[in-house]
């Protein structure tokens, strides 16, 4: 019985993919039907490198260790009441949109992840998908506790599973998860796993835990940490499950390229509210927008790009858009949120002065020419107590559900918001780009399916025609979680925890 | 006599989330209850998956079962993932010093001809059964994603039963000085060996299977209780009076993860029957078709392995565990 030893990644594939075996009895189709609907050809399973070799053993340990102390900093941090050493309380909004955004996209992902670790035919490739599938569940489930402490202190936490299926704004990272999840499995995971984990995550997860870090925040910041070595992981199968596809046929090319371009797309779309967060809501400023652009998508995303040019992917060509509209997206965002304030499950304000002085700083090219102006007029409406909210719903976009604001910076028109448009069966439908439109003609039966809460509203499926009926359906209530800082009860208890008058 | 620190005392304006208080009341909240209850998402679903056009991302329907509130089917470990992790952790502590004791002692040098030829050929090949079941039940959890107490135990049950692959895979490694051979050895059995045909064609029947529920009865319930019987309490007094005791100590992380398994699976299937009749009479004809296949499947390796009698004694087990869940015949 004494043949030769095994190195680690025999032994790795005894214990993982070897478990596996050819079906007699059953057509395997059967059992794992979904891997050819989608035009991915895969010729040989065993080609795929496990980017981490994970036994379940070690990691109940590894998981274990890391769950022991996070729980512990959640529980001292509730002794000592953490939430008061904040930098201030309008940080706490940046939390709020984490929670009721963000959060439930990682159970939804999680789910994804179940589903597409069940179907793949190959074992390695199902065994790494399970291991996020049940990281991104005890990602959900520590955001959900870490946020528990905060929900006893702040409004607006409270309903955060009930409004992430109805509010307006949730629907755009909603619309995402389900996109994603509606489709094949190989489509699912280029769009989470290297779209959004490999090229997206330092422009989500990070600005968040940074700002954390930056504002005070030790419950947030320490989850940050504990999941860092998750989202590492999770990043690492992004690259292999990219190389891999594109290795095992030249006909994936195509095929993954337009997945490519299209998640891409539609995940830059969700990041234009982490643009609004770091300029606009976190009281300590760690990066503007528009740097971390620059310095994880621009710089580090242009290496990657030439990385993956011998297998004849490209760089989507709408990056040009992108880098026109970095100057422009988190002050067109701040403000579609402050003038729609009331519908909103968070605080808006106008910045201080000092606040104003940092974004000329940071975005010398077009704060003073577009947007002050604006802010300091609504700053002296406050003053003269008619703080500015809009009556109007905006018009959303078909696709990525976002409300009509970008402007057509690419032809050297930031003022000129951008209307595109198909026509299907004879509806017409509203985009916000070029790449919208793109992505909903390629599909267009998927994307006319599409809840869009503002015509939602307009069809009296949220509660009803009037303002109260649809905060009502959104449990969001008047003057609690929504409307200005200035005068909410978040406002007034922290002056009354820190005694300031 | 008790200290008090002076901790600066603030009311909080809430004590749990709102869809916590209303299942509830507004009272502390357990962490279980925090990260279980009524937070995934039911409504408004944007897209029908290409996949499955019939059926919404997250549906309910995907079962012929019904209930009025999904949640009532809880898991009495309370586990969600911290707890989960945490718990498994202390139990593979255990393990990786059973599987160093074992190695370091060189005790499968101890282990007769006889005990070491029964162990390649009827204890090996259940790694295959094992990630069957892990299949099956990332099928229940991908299903269950309307209900985040049923998605999140169905998953920690794949993950287990993963485990349990691993650890079954390194019974052999322990056996053959780390060289698979084994394994290929077990696999071939698992291939070939008339006495495991029927088994291995119900695991691939089971795969096909698209209600979740018919999955979760046919695996965790039907399959399981035949299968632990023979192998946890029939196999191990095999063991223990013919020299293989030193093996059982490889086998101690799977026989004692049973325990809180089967707790949750009884709670969940008694709870389910209890709920309508309708509910119940789909459970019993689920369970009597999965017993026949079952009977067909394992009795050659019943047989081969432990005696004629082997299987009946296994289904007599059964019997008492359907009769304590209110499904005995």
């Amino acid at each position: 019985m004494q043949a030769k030893k095994l190195n680690v990644k025999d032994k790795y594939r005894l214990l993982t993919r070897d478990l596996d075996w050819e079906f007699s009895y059953e057509d395997r189709k059967e059992a794992f039907p979904y891997e050819e609907f989608e035009g991915i050809k895969i010729t040989d399973w065993d080609k795929w490198e496990d980017p981490f070799r994970l036994t379940m053993d070690a990691y109940w340990k590894y998981q274990a260790e890391k769950e022991k102390k996070l729980y512990a900093i959640y529980d001292a941090f509730a002794q000592n009441n953490g939430h008061l050493n904040v930098s201030d309380a309008r940080y706490v909004n940046a939390l709020k949109v984490f929670l009721t955004a963000v959060s439930p996209a990682e159970f939804a992902s999680s789910n994804g992840f179940a589903w597409a670790g069940r179907h793949y035919g190959g074992a390695g490739a199902r065994v790494a998908a399970q291991m996020q599938s049940i990281d991104e569940l005890r990602h959900y489930q520590t955001q959900i506790h870490a946020m528990s402490h905060y929900n006893k202190y702040f409004d607006g936490f409270e309903e955060f599973p009930h409004m992430h299926d109805r509010v307006w704004y949730m629907s755009v990272v909603k619309s995402f998860f389900d996109d994603c999840r509606s489709s094949g499995p190989f489509e699912y995971i280029v769009a989470v796993s290297f779209a959004f984990e490999y090229v997206l995550t330092n422009l989500l997860f990070v600005p968040f835990m940074s700002g954390a870090a930056y504002n005070g925040d030790m419950a947030t910041v320490t989850f940050g940490f504990s999941a860092q070595s998750d989202e590492a992981r999770h990043m690492t199968l992004g690259l292999e499950i990219i190389k891999f596809l594109l290795e095992q046929h030249e006909d994936n090319v195509p095929i993954v390229q337009e997945w490519i371009d299209k998640w891409l797309w539609r995940g830059y779309r969700i990041l234009a509210v982490v643009a609004m967060m770091m300029d606009y809501m976190l009281p300590q400023k760690f990066m503007s927008w528009k740097e971390a652009w620059e310095l994880y998508f621009e710089d580090a995303g242009g290496a990657l790009f030439k990385d993956l040019e011998r297998y004849g992917i490209k760089m989507p060509d709408f990056t040009e858009t992108i880098k026109n509209e970095k100057d422009h997206i988190s002050h067109q965002a701040w403000w579609v949120f402050y003038s729609h304030g009331h519908a909103a499950a968070f605080h808006t304000w106008t910045p201080t002065a000092e606040e104003l002085d940092w974004l000329s700083e940071k975005y010398p090219d077009t704060f003073d020419q577009y947007y002050r102006p604006r802010l300091e007029a609504a700053a002296e409406l406050e003053a003269k107590g008619e703080r500015f909210y809009t009556a109007g719903l905006p018009q959303l976009c078909q696709t990525c559900q976002i409300p009509m604001f970008f402007t057509n910076v690419d032809e050297g028109k930031p003022t000129e918001i951008v209307y595109r448009e198909s026509t299907y069966n004879d509806e017409r439908f509203h985009f916000c780009s070029n790449e919208c439109k793109h992505i909903f003609d390629r599909e267009p039966e998927k994307y006319v399916h599409a809840w869009l809460p503002v015509h939602q509203i307009f069809q009296g499926n949220c509660g009803g025609g009037g303002l109260d009926e649809v905060m009502e359906y959104y449990r969001m209530g008047l003057g609690e979680m929504n409307l200005d800082y200035k005068g909410s009860p978040d406002e007034k208890r922290w002056k009354k925890w820190k005694g300031v008058a | 006599m008790t200290l008090e620190i002076k901790t600066s005392n603030i009311k909080p304006i809430r004590n749990t989330y709102g869809h916590i208080a209303r299942r509830f009341g507004d009272k502390p909240a357990s962490r279980y209850q925090e990260a279980t209850y009524d937070n995934a998402a039911l409504v408004n679903f944007h897209y029908k998956p290409l996949w499955d056009p019939d059926h919404d991302l997250n549906d309910p329907r995907r079962t012929a079962i019904h209930m009025e509130d999904w949640y009532a089917l809880k898991d009495p470990r309370q586990f969600y993932y911290g707890t989960y992790v945490q718990n498994r952790a202390q139990m593979q502590e255990k393990a990786e010093g059973n599987f160093s004791f074992f190695e370091k002692r060189d005790l499968g040098a101890r282990l007769s001809e006889d005990v070491l030829s029964k162990c390649v050929r009827f204890l090996l090949p259940l790694r295959h059964v094992e990630q069957t079941a892990n299949l099956n039940n990332m099928h229940c959890s991908a299903s269950t994603n309307y209900c985040t107490a049923l998605a999140q135990a169905t998953k920690f049950e794949a993950m287990d039963r993963l485990g349990n692959a691993q650890y079954f895979s390194r019974v052999g490694l322990a056996l053959d000085g780390n060289s698979g051979s084994t394994l290929n050895e077990a696999k071939e059995f698992w291939m070939t060996d008339s006495a495991w045909q029927g088994v291995r064609a119900l695991c691939e029947k089971t795969l096909t299977v698209k209600d979740w529920y018919e999955t979760f009865l046919a695996q965790n319930l039907v399959f399981d209780s035949l299968l632990n019987d023979l192998y946890y309490r029939q196999m191990d007094a095999w063991l223990s009076v013919n020299g293989g005791q030193d093996l059982l100590i490889l086998l101690d992380f799977m026989s004692s993860r049973l325990t809180d398994s089967q707790r949750w699976v009884d709670s969940v299937v008694k709870l389910t029957a209890a709920e309508s009749d309708g509910n119940k009479e789909l459970v019993q004809s689920w369970i009597s078709a999965w017993r026949i296949s079952a009977q067909q499947a394992l009795e050659p390796l019943a047989s081969a392995m432990l005696g004629e009698e082997a299987l009946a004694d296994a289904f007599s087990a059964l019997e008492t565990r359907l009769g304590k869940i209110g499904l005995g015949g």
